[in-house]
């Protein structure tokens, strides 16, 4: 096992640099402007001057290795700067810098992170913990009113688009009833008991929305491996053996469905850090969504660059993980 | 300093005790809550150019002097505006000089003076700086100190209207201190000093988060000691304009949101719930439909929409021009779009209202299918059996092409069904704003490279002087292969008579001329037929019932009399 993650790690790393040119060849023949924003007043050889000074009259591939080289050795090495106090050469380096805002991209992303991780991490936390009581009543009951109900909810999570139920519950629990900001404040901090309430307050709406959406493709997932593995031989010999019903479906089926929803929820978590890019807009949770869809929309390439790697390192990541976990979880699969 | 801390202290008893002596001081009337939907990325205007940036750090960095919601010059860090008839502003127009207000400070306690202000012209000037509004300095040749607290400005050549550089919130002086080290290829490095610029204004940046969120406190340094009103202001970002109206007119968690443009009828639901108003400013923003005089055929390969290409086989007909905006009924456009925040023109120089002419508001503002349908009938052109006009082969069927947008689009539907009414076909395209407004030479989608027949979007000016802009409709403006798509010409026009007034518009400072001049310029481009102005559109932003001394400007930033904002008691 451990050679099998060592050989895998070892070729991500050419997967790695081939994402990594496929993505800035990808935004450079992408035709946008950094300067296709700016008011019309602002005359050409303007923005000729600006887009100079962004570094974009410079030849494509030397734009490509000068990121590389701010991205692979200058931003470790200000990491470990700043974790340890060293001071490597004369400490000028420099770093990936976004062209909207002129300042780091890792700054950015670490201020953007607190937001996501609370919001979207927390709905698909919740997500799973609805989901999975919901698929394994539903598998077990298959065809009963509660497995109807739970299949419509779950059907009605997963077809309606967040644009829509995000705004829904704003029209209901924010404009008409007044009960939780439409808005989210990030400089909230909570010290104290009201800002906790404050902080809950404004999670509730963005949380919900993303909870269903989550909470119905795992559901489905769960449903489905619940229903393979209760008809299996094993079920009805332990069963026949005399095993009491709870233990043959909680610790039997249960475990055995799991295998694969572990691998789902597994290769999601790279989407809690994309963020999500919907809600967060509805809600103005301003996270690393919010951040990438603005980026985008105002051609700041370095940092589309830079966030979209590092999701690329996450999803390859947690391909791994997953399938390391698959390993550990169902004995019968070795990778030696 | 001492006095200071004692007006602090009274600020805070005053607060303790929430007097109700309103805004007679400073700080007492708590959180001012604004929203942008266009979130905020840095708080150097220089920087960045956008809109959204320029009017976020006009709370914090004032010009010498701004222009107020009626077009007119105020004095703000100079003590007055220099003109011919005070002596600032030099008989053969080759300098201006501005004197200082004695005692302004900039909000870490240091004096203000002529020093910052050469700073500032030297700061975006710089090669390799990138600074975004380096066309506010165009023409200005020196900037020397004559005393502490008098600058003088000299230019390379006379200017009859010289109130750009250092005028307006796009040109702010920023503090000679902070920025020393920021000069040139720098610039982009001080992210603490272009996060949180040191200025002379109401506010002070207490915390900014890129594109998210900016946490201002009031200046203790301020000029005025009973302003600002507001003790804080929380600067929120990112969303969209509609869910921004709604957070001031429907949710009430907001006290202003900027730029609420969403259609009226959504508009007047959210204002039902009686928690906000609108209003809206009109300064120099026109809608229009740019005609292409070249040809766009694709089969011209390189040579489409150039001059190289020859005259528009359609579009060449004045007639044909004539007719394509009498067709356009432009009320019926505004109400669907824009509502309060339109008004229907035919003009592109619509505003001040000493240079919008009148002339041609007889034949073009009201519609007249009747007379369109005459026009073409005797040019020519006859409709076929799909109901399109053609003469010699050529159809009346235009590609007409704009940015994406839902009211844009609208409009097209509506321009589309008004044009089939006179025989003329339409053929709907658009692109991604930051792709039609992009620039790159490399595409074929940009409004520079226009390879439509038609196309549509805003364009405005800066200020109150038409003078730069008129002269974007000059011969040797248009674009092409040669100057890599940048003239500023779009729909190549060209009339040598046009340029010589244009000639004579530069040469002229008595501002009675100017006026008449820019107004003959500007029916010239009407009457022609180089573009089909549509709609004088206005800024639209959504106001809380509680706040009050707003003065909504569209010469300036929107923000620019914060320190005068106030709770209502």
């Amino acid at each position: 096992m451990f050679t099998f993650t060592l050989r895998r790690l070892f070729f991500a790393i050419p997967t790695l640099l081939v994402i990594s040119f496929v993505i800035f060849a990808l935004l450079d023949l992408a035709p946008n402007d950094p300067t296709g924003d700016l008011p019309l007043t602002i005359p050409p050889e303007v923005r000729e001057q600006i887009r100079a000074s962004l570094g974009l009259d410079q030849p494509f591939f030397f734009r490509y290795l000068a990121w590389l080289h701010q991205f692979f050795i200058n931003e470790p090495l200000n990491i470990i700067e700043s974790l340890t106090g060293w001071q490597f050469g004369d400490g000028e380096r420099m770093r990936v810098l976004s062209w909207a805002t002129r300042s780091p991209v890792v700054d950015l992303i670490v201020q953007r992170l607190p937001q996501t991780l609370w919001v979207v991490g927390l709905a698909y936390l919740f997500g799973i913990l609805i989901a999975i009581p919901i698929g394994v009543i539903s598998a077990y009951k298959q065809y009963s009113v509660l497995d109807q109900v739970g299949t419509f909810i779950s059907m009605v999570g997963y077809s309606v688009p967040t644009f829509f139920t995000g705004v829904l519950l704003v029209v209901i629990f924010s404009s008409y009833l007044q009960w939780f900001p439409s808005v989210y404040d990030t400089n909230l901090r909570v010290t104290d008991f009201s800002s906790f309430v404050a902080q809950v307050k404004q999670m509730v709406l963005p949380v919900a929305v993303l909870s269903l959406y989550n909470a119905s493709q795992i559901a489905r997932f769960v449903r489905a491996s619940m229903l393979d593995n209760l008809h299996q031989d094993y079920v009805r010999t332990a069963r026949a053996k005399g095993v009491k019903e709870k233990a043959v479906l909680l610790v039997h089926v249960l475990r055995n469905s799991l295998i694969p929803v572990v691998t789902v929820i597994a290769l999601g978590v790279p989407t809690i850090f994309s963020g999500a890019i919907i809600t967060e807009q509805i809600f103005r949770v301003n996270g690393l969504g919010q951040l990438l869809i603005t980026a985008v929309q105002g051609a700041d390439i370095p940092l589309v660059q830079t966030l979209t790697f590092i999701f690329a390192v996450l999803i390859v990541l947690f391909n791994l993980i997953a399938d390391v976990l698959y390993g550990i979880l169902d004995p019968r699969i070795r990778y030696d | 300093m001492h006095r200071l801390k004692l007006l602090l202290a009274g600020t805070v008893a005053a607060m303790a005790l929430s007097s109700a002596t309103a805004h007679a001081e400073r700080g007492t009337d708590g959180d001012l809550k604004i929203l942008f939907w266009q979130a905020v990325s840095t708080m150097n205007p220089f920087l960045s150019g956008g809109t959204k940036e320029v009017f976020a750090s006009s709370m914090v960095i004032e010009p010498l002097a701004r222009t107020d919601e009626n077009g007119k010059l105020v004095a703000y860090l100079a003590t007055e505006i220099p003109t011919l008839e005070n002596g600032g502003l030099a008989k053969d127009l080759l300098s201006l000089t501005w004197k200082l207000k004695p005692d302004v400070k900039w909000s870490d306690g240091t004096p203000f003076t002529a020093e910052d202000v050469i700073f500032t012209w030297k700061y975006c000037t710089a090669p390799d700086g990138g600074c975004a509004q380096k066309a506010q300095y165009e023409g200005v040749k020196d900037v020397e100190a004559i005393d502490p607290h008098t600058v003088k400005v000299t230019f390379t050549e006379p200017k009859p209207y010289p109130y750009s550089a250092f005028v307006g919130s796009q040109s702010p002086i920023i503090q000679a201190k902070q920025f020393a080290d920021c000069v040139g290829a720098k610039a982009p490095g001080c992210t603490a000093a272009n996060f949180g610029p040191i200025g002379t204004g109401a506010f002070v940046v207490a915390d900014f988060k890129p594109n998210d969120v900016i946490t201002f406190k009031a200046n203790p340094n301020y000029r005025d000691p009973a302003k600002p009103a507001f003790a804080s202001v929380t600067l929120k970002g990112g969303g969209d304009a509609a869910s921004a109206a709604r957070a001031v007119l429907e949710t009430g968690e907001y006290d202003y949101a900027w730029n609420t443009m969403v259609e009226p009828e959504v508009l007047q639901t959210m204002l039902a719930a009686g928690k906000g108003r609108l209003e809206s400013a009109f300064g120099t923003n026109v809608e229009r439909i740019n005609l292409n005089w070249t040809n766009p055929d694709p089969a011209l390969g390189d040579k489409r929409s150039t001059t190289d290409a020859g005259p528009h086989p359609a579009l060449k007909d004045p007639a044909v021009r004539r007719a394509l905006s009498l067709a356009i009924d432009r009320d019926i456009i505004v109400e669907a779009g824009y509502g309060a925040a339109g008004k229907a023109t035919c003009n592109i120089v619509p505003a001040p209202e000493a240079v919008a002419s009148t002339k041609n508001d007889s034949w073009c503002l009201k519609q007249d299918l009747e007379a369109a349908n005459k026009l073409l009938d005797d040019a020519g052109w006859a409709k076929g059996s799909d109901g399109i006009r053609a003469k010699d082969g050529v159809k009346l069927n235009f590609l007409y092409s704009t940015s994406t947008n839902s009211v844009r689009q609208a409009t097209q539907e509506l321009v589309k069904s008004m044009w089939a009414e006179i025989g003329v076909g339409a053929e709907l395209r658009n692109a991604s704003a930051s792709v039609f407004f992009g620039g790159d030479p490399a595409s074929p989608d940009t409004f520079q490279k226009f390879y439509a027949d038609v196309e549509m979007y805003t364009n405005n000016f800066d200020g109150t002087d038409p003078e730069k802009y008129l002269a974007e409709w000059l011969c040797n403006q248009m674009p092409g292969p040669s100057n890599g798509w940048q003239g500023q010409n779009i729909p190549r026009y060209c009339n040598p008579e046009y340029d010589k007034m244009v000639g004579t518009l530069s040469k002229t400072a008595d501002p009675a001329k100017r006026a008449e001049l820019a107004k003959q310029l500007n029916d010239m481009l009407t009457e022609e037929g180089a573009h089909i102005p549509l709609v004088h559109r206005g800024d639209l932003s959504a106001f809380a019932v509680s706040l009050d001394g707003v003065r909504m400007n569209s010469w300036d930033s929107q923000l620019w009399n914060v320190a005068d904002w106030y709770r209502k008691k």
